[in-house]
C-alpha cells in the first residue's frame, strides 16, 4: 500500500503545529521522521494513521492504481504504535490478542498469531503474565506485538526506543530490520537517536517549523 | 449480662439446626436485595457508561445529581414508595403495597444512583489511552467502548458489591413498604428490629451474626477485586 500526504495542516487551540507537510510513502521500507521536541511528528502519525483529522490538506492510500476509502477496512490495514502502550489490564495474551478479536478471526488462527508476534518480540514467555508487570521496555515491545499481529502493511511507529534500555532497544530495532527484510510492511517511525535513525532509515525525512523536508541517508 | 450470654448461645443453637424461619428470613433478604441489585445494574451499568463517555447537554447536572442521590436516606425513599404504591397513590391500582415487589422497588431505587455513580466514576477513570490504542488496533466506536468498560470491569464489580452492602443494611424503607409480615415481608433487617422491641434476643442476635457475616464477606471480597485491580509494576 502506497501513501500521499498532501498539505497537510493542523492546529490545536490556535497554535498552528503542522503547517505544509507533503510526503509519499512507498510501499516497502523504513522512513525515520526526525525533529525537534513538540514539531508535531507525533501529530503527523496519528493523522497518517487516521486517528486524526486534519484541518486541510489530502491524505490518499493506493493499491496498485486503486484508490481506497477512508473507513475502518482502510484504518484496519495500518497501526500506530504509541508513545504510551496503552496497556490493557490483563494478560499479555489478550493484549496481543485484541486486534485480532475485533475483527472477528477464529480463536485457532487468533492463537498462532499470537505466539508468532510474541516470539518475533521475544516475549514468548510472558504469555500468561500480567500485561501490567512488565518493565518499560517489555511493555513497549509489546505495543510491537500487538501491532505485529494483525499485519499492517503500514506501521507508525512513535518514538518506539525513547524510554528503553539498549537491550530492548537492540531488539526493537531488530524486528525493524525484520521487518524491512520481509518487504510487506511499510515502517514509518520517529526517533531522536540520530545514530539509530541512520541505521535504520532507507529514507530520513526532517521535520521543522511545520514541515517536512526529505534527505537521503 | 445473662440474657445477652443467653441469647448468643440460643442463636448459635438457631444457625446450627438450620432453624426454617431463620433460612426462611435469610433467603427472602437475598432474594429481595438480590433483585434489586439485578435491576439496579441493569440500568445503573448503561447510565454510568453513558454519563462517563458521552457529552451531552445537561451532563454535569446530571452526575452532580446521581451522586447526591447515593446517599438517599431510606425512609424518605419508603415515605415516596409508600405513597405511589398506596391504594389512592398513582401505582394503588397494581395493589403492591406490602409485598416483595414493593421492597424490591424501594431497594432498586436506593442501589440505582450507587451503581451508576460509582460506574461512571470507574470508566471516566479509565486511562485515555486505552480508547486511542483500541483505535489503533481496528477497534469500532462500540468495540473502543467495550474495551473501555472492560478496563473498568474491577471498578464496576465494586459498584455492584458496594450497592448490595447498603440495600443489604438497609431497613428503612422495606419496613415502610414491605410492612414486616411474618412469613411474608419480614427480612433480616427488619426482623431484628422487631425482635429488639420484644426483647427477645435470640433470633435478633442469631441473624445479626448472619448479617455481619454477609458484610465481611462482601467487604473481602470487594477487598480482594480492588486488590486484583491494582496490579502495577513494582
Amino acid at each position: 500500500m502506497k501513501m500521499l500526504a498532501s498539505h497537510i495542516r493542523k492546529e490545536y487551540a490556535g497554535r498552528t503545529v503542522l503547517k505544509d507537510c507533503s510526503c509519499v510513502f512507498n510501499g516497502s521500507g523504513a522512513y525515520v521522521l526526525m525533529g525537534p521536541n513538540g514539531c508535531g511528528k507525533s501529530t503527523f502519525l496519528r493523522i497518517c494513521s487516521l486517528l486524526e483529522r486534519p484541518d486541510d490538506g489530502e491524505l490518499e492510500y493506493w493499491d496498485d492504481d486503486k484508490q481506497l476509502i477512508h473507513g475502518l477496512s482502510l484504518r484496519r490495514r495500518m497501526t500506530l504504535v504509541l508513545p504510551r502502550t496503552g496497556v490493557f489490564n490483563s494478560s499479555v495474551y489478550h493484549n496481543v490478542a485484541y486486534g485480532l478479536k475485533v475483527r472477528g478471526l477464529s480463536p485457532g488462527v487468533l492463537e498462532e498469531r499470537v505466539d508468532r508476534s510474541l516470539a518475533v518480540v521475544g516475549l514468548g514467555h510472558k504469555k500468561k503474565q500480567h500485561a501490567l508487570t512488565l518493565s518499560s521496555g517489555e511493555t513497549q515491545r509489546l505495543g510491537i506485538a500487538r501491532a505485529l499481529a494483525i499485519g499492517p502493511e503500514i506501521l507508525f511507529l512513535d518514538e518506539p526506543t525513547a524510554s528503553v534500555d539498549e537491550e530492548n532497544t537492540a531488539i526493537i530495532e531488530e524486528v525493524i530490520r525484520m521487518m524491512k527484510k520481509e518487504g510487506t510492511t511499510t515502517v514509518i517511525m520517529t526517533t531522536h537517536d540520530k545514530d539509530q535513525a541512520e541505521r535504520l532509515a532507507d529514507t530520513l525525512l526532517f521535520m521543522t517549523g511545520g514541515i517536512i523536508e526529505e534527505r537521503k541517508p | 449480662m445473662d440474657s445477652l450470654l443467653n441469647g448468643f448461645l440460643q442463636a448459635f443453637d438457631l444457625i446450627l439446626h438450620l432453624d426454617p424461619a431463620l433460612f426462611g428470613i435469610m433467603f427472602l433478604s437475598l432474594k429481595v436485595s438480590g433483585s434489586a441489585l439485578l435491576i439496579a445494574t441493569a440500568i445503573g451499568l448503561p447510565s454510568g457508561a453513558l454519563l462517563g463517555l458521552k457529552r451531552f447537554p445537561g451532563r454535569d447536572l446530571a452526575i452532580s445529581s446521581v451522586n447526591t442521590l447515593m446517599g438517599l436516606p431510606p425512609v424518605v425513599v419508603g415515605l415516596f414508595v409508600y405513597i405511589l404504591l398506596s391504594r389512592k397513590g398513582p401505582l394503588g391500582f397494581m395493589g403492591l403495597l406490602y409485598s416483595p415487589s414493593a421492597m424490591i422497588i424501594a431497594q432498586t431505587i436506593l442501589a440505582l444512583p450507587i451503581v451508576a455513580a460509582l460506574c461512571h466514576s470507574a470508566i471516566v477513570n479509565v486511562d485515555p489511552v486505552i480508547r486511542q490504542a483500541a483505535r489503533t488496533l481496528g477497534a469500532t466506536r462500540n468495540q473502543e467502548t467495550l474495551a473501555i468498560i472492560h478496563e473498568a470491569r474491577y471498578g464496576i464489580f465494586s459498584a455492584v458489591i458496594a450497592a448490595f452492602g447498603r440495600v443489604m443494611a438497609e431497613v428503612g424503607a422495606i419496613l415502610i413498604v414491605g410492612g414486616n409480615i411474618a412469613g411474608y415481608t419480614r427480612v433480616m433487617t427488619t426482623t431484628i428490629a422487631l425482635e429488639t422491641d420484644k426483647g427477645s434476643f435470640e433470633l435478633a442476635i442469631a441473624l445479626g451474626i448472619i448479617l455481619l457475616s454477609i458484610s465481611f464477606t462482601i467487604n473481602a471480597v470487594l477487598h480482594r477485586i480492588q486488590k486484583k485491580g491494582m496490579v502495577r509494576a513494582a
